[in-house]
């Protein structure tokens, strides 16, 4: 009873909240969806309304429910951390394009050890999550660590109990590099987690990875950076181990190939100093504009962010796209149009 | 009743009694009812409200039935029997958060109700006058802190201390013996079943306790000295008299408890572990419950059969509540009747 009154006013406020932007003045633009790059969008909302007058509402509301929102058209952009397949975007008549990069760091706690003493590679970390490495002693860690003591204790896996993008990214990187976590559990915002304690939001695994003794979890990079906490060095794709840094998430990013999709996964990526861990955060939008004044000015505020907005980026850690990048980006805006197939970008 | 007739008297006449009983209390005659219409409109937006009431609980049932249905066609009943839930390969089942979700309401009732009677107890029968006051507030305020407060003091103050004191002495007592040692088998963390259940007592103390105190304080004085001039104990007057003078109000004060044990989120959120497995039915296992899956994953549910099942599971919380409503006035009403039955 509690809950479906909980339930219900939830609903209203959510309908509220949609429905509200829509009456308020054509030049405020609303967006929704994932909570990675939130801090981000609203602080560049921020910036953008100090420079020129325009209002952007982002709606941190989770990639899923951003996904539901752009397609009911009740919101004038969605973001979500995990991109659309280019045929399902077609299907629902929608473009995405990347706005930054962030990394996904696999962090300890274990009594002696500094950020970046232990190494790991995907194939033990997907064993440790699917519950086959237990103890921090097993020979497969033991091999990749010959010269650190690590204690002999039973590993504490933690894992984001809520839906998230950040889920995605790591799951996505344990299924290319554990054949068995692929067919076993796969990839998604939420899976079917063999071991591990839930803890919700980055603050939630932080909170637990900082509290249970012997534990590993997984958090966004400015997690990691701000707290200072006890980051693994992992293996990528070229067989050297890397440590997580803006330097390592872009050159994971400058190995995709942009210019044929935007529907690409940074994990696993090709080069030496590439973090194989990578994801990046996505926008989408109609490519049938019923609105072209709301779409003009989405387009708008992300045009002054890709010029602008990469030192705010840099100072949330979180990395901006590459400039070449960008100009492929602002080029594909050429598919959004109106009504009478115009297009609605600024160029 | 008839021992109370009154014995060798004038014989009992019900026509005279209530001949004098009309003289004492002539009835209203229609000159006091100034404006029927005024009356009737009143009736009618009190009916108005009572079935508003009906048609939201109705609108609600049936907005969650047709939410779940894409989940109750696919699985049927097969759903509350089902530990799977796996949104990547798009199967759910509901038994793991439906077990979480009573386990601990359970443990917390196990924990709050003996208290909370200590608690109403102790301020009805026993504290001293300058204490009453005091104690009574610092009791109900327990009840306004906020659930996600208990949910971050149980994850970062209450969980390690429970983890260092309670479960790893536990296991190593208990560890080897058969049954017991299976409920106390698991990582002795501070996370699961165990914990949030005594969270959640400690969150339905005040409510439980509250309405125990408010409903012992209104059994007649007179019965209880009457009870103590006989000679009987304490625990006598509060066992034979008190408690079943106000039977009623303590059930229904637990189920108040028991609610608000069923419906809570935040709290358990944070420290239930939110683990999707059920391996054991040990304690000290991470687990989930219904309000937190929905907590957890209905922003990030793609549209479809997730929704679907998350709903699903509301609805079967929602009939949780029912059920234990119900069972609540079905215990009241076997009460009375045994109570009949005794004199």
């Amino acid at each position: 009873m509690k809950l479906c009154l909980k339930f219900s006013l939830i609903s209203a406020v959510t309908v509220a909240a949609v429905a509200l932007p829509t009456m308020s003045v054509a030049q405020d633009v609303t967006g929704a969806g994932a909570s990675f790059p939130a801090p981000l969008y609203s602080k560049w909302a921020a910036d953008y309304n100090r420079a020129t007058g325009v209002k952007i509402n982002y709606q941190s509301v989770g990639s899923g429910a951003g996904l539901r929102q752009i397609e009911a058209k009740t919101v004038d952009f969605g973001a979500s951390d995990a991109p659309l397949k280019d045929d399902e975007l077609a299907k629902k008549g929608l473009v995405q394009f990347p706005t930054v990069i962030g990394g996904v760091v696999p962090v300890v706690n274990i009594k002696g050890i500094a950020p970046g003493q232990l190494k790991l590679n995907g194939q033990v970390l997907g064993d440790i999550y699917l519950g086959k490495i237990t103890n921090w002693t097993d020979p497969a860690i033991k091999a990749l660590n010959p010269a650190l003591s690590l204690p002999d204790a039973a590993i504490s896996p933690v894992r984001r109990a809520d839906g998230s993008g950040t889920s995605f990214i790591f799951t996505n990187y344990l299924s290319k590099v554990n054949a068995e976590w692929k067919t076993k559990v796969g990839e998604g915002t939420a899976v079917n987690w063999p071991v591990g304690a839930g803890g919700k939001g980055n603050e939630g695994v932080a909170a637990f990875v900082g509290r249970l003794p012997n534990s590993i979890g997984y958090v966004e990079y400015a997690y990691v950076k701000q707290n200072k906490m006890t980051f693994a060095q992992m293996r990528n794709s070229a067989g050297t181990f890397v440590s997580p840094d803006d330097s390592a998430f872009k050159a994971a990013a400058a190995g995709a190939d942009w210019a044929k999709s935007f529907y690409q996964i940074l994990t696993e990526q090709p080069g030496k100093d590439s973090w194989p861990i990578t994801g990046a955060t996505f926008i989408l939008m109609h490519k049938a504009q019923d609105k072209p004044a709301q779409a003009a000015a989405s387009l708008k505020f992300f045009d002054w962010a890709y010029k602008n907005g990469d030192k705010t980026a840099d100072d949330l850690d979180y990395v901006p796209m590459p400039a070449n990048v960008k100009a492929i980006i602002e080029k594909a805006w050429a598919d959004i149009k109106d009504g009478s197939g115009k297009s609605v970008a600024i160029k | 009743m008839s021992s109370t007739l009154p014995v060798g008297g004038a014989a009992f006449d019900p026509a005279s009694e209530s001949a004098k009983r009309k003289m004492i209390n002539p009835p209203p005659g229609n000159a006091v009812r100034r404006s029927p219409f005024a009356d009737r409109i009143f009736g009618w937006a009190a009916l108005g409200a009572a079935l508003l009431t009906l048609l939201l609980l109705v609108g609600i049932l049936l907005s969650l039935v047709m939410g779940a249905w894409p989940a109750i066609s696919k699985y049927g009943l097969g759903f509350l029997t089902s530990t799977t839930w796996d949104p990547v390969k798009n199967e759910y089942g509901g038994l793991v958060m439906i077990y979480g979700t009573l386990a601990t309401s359970f443990i917390a009732l196990v924990i709050a109700v003996p208290v909370s009677f200590g608690i109403a107890l102790f301020l009805t029968e026993l504290s001293p006058a300058w204490l009453k006051r005091p104690l009574g507030t610092a009791i109900e305020l327990l009840a306004a802190v906020p659930s996600i407060v208990y949910g971050m003091w149980g994850l970062l103050v209450f969980g390690p201390i429970l983890a260092t004191y309670v479960q790893q002495p536990l296991q190593k007592a208990f560890g080897e013996t058969p049954y017991i040692g299976a409920l106390v088998s698991g990582p002795p963390v501070g996370i699961g079943i165990l914990s949030a259940g005594i969270i959640l007592a400690i969150m339905i103390i005040p409510f439980i306790a509250s309405v125990m105190r408010d409903v012992f304080d209104v059994t007649p004085v007179m019965l209880k000295e009457s009870a103590y001039a006989l000679g009987s104990t304490t625990w006598e007057v509060v066992y034979k008299v008190v408690l079943p003078y106000t039977k009623a109000g303590v059930v229904g004060g637990i189920m108040l408890g028991l609610g608000r044990a069923l419906g809570e989120t935040m709290a358990i959120t944070f420290v239930i572990g939110n683990f999707n497995q059920l391996d054991s039915l040990s304690l000290f296992q991470a687990a989930n419950s219904i309000t937190s899956a929905l907590a957890n994953e209905f922003a990030e549910a793609a549209e479809g059969l997730h929704q679907a099942a998350l709903i699903y599971l509301g609805l079967v919380l929602f009939f949780i509540t029912f059920v234990v409503l119900a069972l609540s006035k079905l215990m009241l009403a076997q009460l009375n009747k045994s109570e009949g039955l005794k004199t």
